[in-house]
């Protein structure tokens, strides 16, 4: 594949794994966030791990859309599902998502017409085929979903799709970031950034976390290369003792963004003043709902939701494996009660999730050596 | 970082092979998709459900095919494909080269099928007439005799379109001797071709993506395949599997576990059609899970295993049959990949399916 297989070239790779351990100081820990669960997902599918060296470490970060949905939105979502003539469209990762009494999957076998659609216009698709139904699209993701949630509303207004509507869980990543930067328990080195919400923010946006905070940024693309560059990038920041935002993902990410996307994300949505996320609680200014000329549209307005705040449950610690603060098997229900067939965490259920990405792929250990 | 293991993780590795070890039980409240999905779930439901209750081995009930009397092979399925057309082939096809397959991968020449068919109320004469077309033909490329059939109606929306359920009967071949817990470390894994052609093929089929792509699914009878490999490794072949439902690395995790034993795959030796390879690529799928309605999976000895992959080649349609990976002993019961780009993972069983109703 072109513009593919020039970004996971073996070669290439052994020679960045060896400019690497050029520039890191022995003896000198090195941690590094991912930001993005796509990142996650890669690193584990590749086995990045084995190219890099044995003190700079990978911690996996808040951005995998799933899993930092709280479990009274699965609730509310499955409230609505099972509405009568409503027919329920969401991705399908956020199909297994456990709420306090079972997921949508399960809601779909108890005869909730839940369907999986890949994209938000194929939710207006069905809408429109389906005149007396009533069509809910279940949005979730960062800046990166966001503008198509926003096309797609746009469009649904413009053609006057009445039985359509959006219940909207889109999220930003600024505010969980400095969350995090602001935690405590935090010792980072620097962090990987995320790549396709850039594409749509760009990377001024994290320019607050060189200045504020003093780490390095580099926002990174998702093949092997693009992450392992990434990372030799942080580090050679680290050693020239720079700190700053730079942009390995520069043949997508503009500096500034995509300006189409963001108006069309400023003309639908506006900031809600508080969203919860699991496992961090609630953060000021970081979730996203219908502005009000788009108020026909919302599910939540259109529907009583329950809107119960539900706890995430004791024994689950996906709000510390989000924050990286611990790694997904120091989890204490990791693997054994929480498996990606049954996961208590959300971090467990998304391919992008840094429990189900170490659990399937990672799940080995460099000392159990293949013999 | 992965080589300063601490002690924690190894317990906890440790923790949860020895929970995936246990027979699994069947708890769930309802049927999900998930457990026709050919993954964990449907492992679940047979281990845990049907193999106690029929009172069988695991491994015979998890066969492809078991044995009646001494040389005969008797295996079953259905077929609920959507849609019933699709590029390279359609559900009449499926239903014969199905069970024409399972006999074959069981070391047993297909000898006749019976055939039920469930038909909903409005269904069209043409598209019967196409089906029954193409199950005669397929039966006859197949070498094999429908001597049995049923015919059942139900009420619209209570089956969509058609269902077929064939059971074949087959002789087993003297030279076969192969066992899901025969595998040796050393053994080598081939495969008889391209991976993944059919459930893309029926993915883009049914137009969710608004991808295209010339991928035709390889629905066709792996006797002739099956019975090259006897002919150059005999014994020496200790394991067939035809790769459908969860792919090559759901046949490969089940195996691993029934002979416990690890397997290790080379991702760069797979081959993959480069429009499956790009098309699993913008479905983030990998090809490994794609399922395959005529492409078999088979563990040689090491000595015989150059000549079984020659004798495969020469076989029409398994031109690109490869060497993939080879059995070793540890970790037991996992399987793990030297990915393209240098690093190893592990390759797990599908939890659930993305794409339901490919066979």
């Amino acid at each position: 594949m072109r513009f593919v297989d020039e970004f996971r070239d073996a070669e290439l790779g052994r020679a960045l794994a060896g400019e690497i351990l050029s520039i890191v100081e022995p003896g000198r820990h090195y941690k590094v966030m991912e930001v993005c669960g796509g990142h996650t997902h890669s690193i584990y599918k590749y086995g990045l791990d084995d190219l890099l060296p044995a003190n700079v470490e990978l911690v996996h970060g808040p951005g995998c859309p799933v899993c930092v949905i709280p479990m009274g939105r699965v609730d509310d979502g499955i409230a609505l599902a099972h509405q009568p003539g409503v027919i329920f469209t969401c991705f399908g990762d956020m199909m297994r998502v456990p709420g306090s009494d079972g997921s949508l999957l399960d809601a779909k076998a108890a005869g909730a017409d839940i369907r999986m659609v890949y994209s938000p216009l194929d939710a207006l698709r069905i809408a429109k085929a389906n005149p007396d139904r009533e069509v809910i699209f279940y949005a979730i993701g960062f800046e990166t979903t966001a503008p198509s949630t926003a096309l797609t509303l746009k469009r649904a207004k413009a053609e006057r799709v009445a039985n359509f509507t959006c219940m909207c869980n889109h999220v930003t990543i600024v505010p969980p970031l400095r969350a995090l930067l602001d935690s405590p328990d935090l010792r980072l080195d620097g962090f990987v950034g995320p790549g396709h919400v850039s594409t749509v923010v760009g990377a001024r946006p994290f320019e607050f976390i060189p200045a504020d905070y003093g780490k390095p940024i580099v926002v990174s693309g998702f093949e092997p290369l693009d992450i392992l560059h990434g990372v030799h990038m942080i580090l050679r920041q680290l050693a020239e003792g720079r700190c700053e935002v730079e942009n390995q993902y520069k043949r997508v990410v503009p500096y500034d963004g995509n300006p189409r996307a963001l108006q069309v994300m400023a003309e639908v949505f506006e900031l809600r003043p508080h969203f919860e996320w699991r496992g961090l609680g609630f953060i000021s200014h970081s979730g996203l709902k219908l502005s009000e000329a788009y108020a026909d549209l919302d599910a939540e307005r259109r529907w009583t939701v329950p809107g119960v705040r539900v706890a995430d449950p004791k024994a689950c610690q996906c709000g510390e494996v989000l924050k990286g603060v611990i790694k997904p098997f120091e989890c204490k229900v990791f693997g054994s009660a929480c498996t990606p067939e049954r996961p208590i965490g959300t971090c467990m259920v998304s391919s992008e999730g840094a429990c189900a990405a170490y659990y399937n792929f990672g799940r080995f250990a460099r000392e159990r050596e293949v013999v | 970082m992965a080589d300063a293991v601490s002690e924690r993780e190894r317990r906890v590795l440790d923790i949860i092979e020895t929970v995936r070890a246990k027979r699994p039980k069947f708890k769930d409240a309802a049927i999900t998709m998930a457990h026709g999905a050919g993954g964990k779930a449907t492992q679940t439901l047979i281990e845990g459900l049907f193999v106690p209750a029929f009172g069988s081995e695991a491994g015979a009930v998890m066969a492809d095919a078991g044995a009646v009397g001494d040389d005969l092979a008797i295996t079953t399925d259905s077929f609920v494909v959507s849609p019933l057309r699709f590029p390279g082939g359609s559900i009449g096809e499926l239903a014969v080269n199905g069970t024409v397959n399972d006999l074959a991968v069981s070391g047993a020449r297909p000898l006749a099928l019976s055939l039920a068919m469930i038909l909903e109320e409005g269904l069209d004469s043409d598209t019967l007439r196409a089906e029954v077309e193409a199950i005669a033909a397929a039966a006859e490329a197949a070498g094999v005799e429908i001597v049995a059939g049923d015919t059942k109606v139900v009420e619209r929306g209570h089956a969509d379109g058609m269902f077929l359920c064939t059971t074949g009967v087959g002789r087993r071949d003297p030279r076969a001797s192969l066992s899901p817990q025969g595998l040796r470390p050393g053994d080598r894994v081939l495969v008889s071709g391209s991976i993944g052609e059919h459930g893309t093929a029926i993915m883009l089929a049914r137009g969710e993506f608004e991808l295209a792509a010339e991928i035709e699914s390889d629905t066709r009878s792996l006797w002739p395949a099956v019975e090259a490999l006897l002919d150059a490794a005999g014994p020496q072949l200790r394991c067939l599997r035809d790769a459908t439902r969860g792919g090559v690395a759901s046949v490969l995790n089940e195996l691993a576990r029934a002979s416990g034993v690890a397997m290790i795959v080379r991702e760069a030796a797979v081959p993959v059609h480069p429009a499956v390879a790009g098309a699993a690529e913008i479905l983030g799928i990998d090809p490994m899970y794609v399922a395959n309605e005529g492409k078999l999976v088979a563990f040689v000895a090491p000595e015989r295993a150059d000549a079984a992959l020659a004798a495969l080649r020469s076989v029409e349609g398994c031109e690109a049959a490869a060497e993939i990976g080879e059995v070793r002993t540890e970790p037991p019961g996992m399987v793990l990949v030297q990915t393209a780009f240098g690093g190893k993972r592990v390759m797990d069983q599908l939890v659930g399916d993305p794409l339901p109703r490919i066979c």
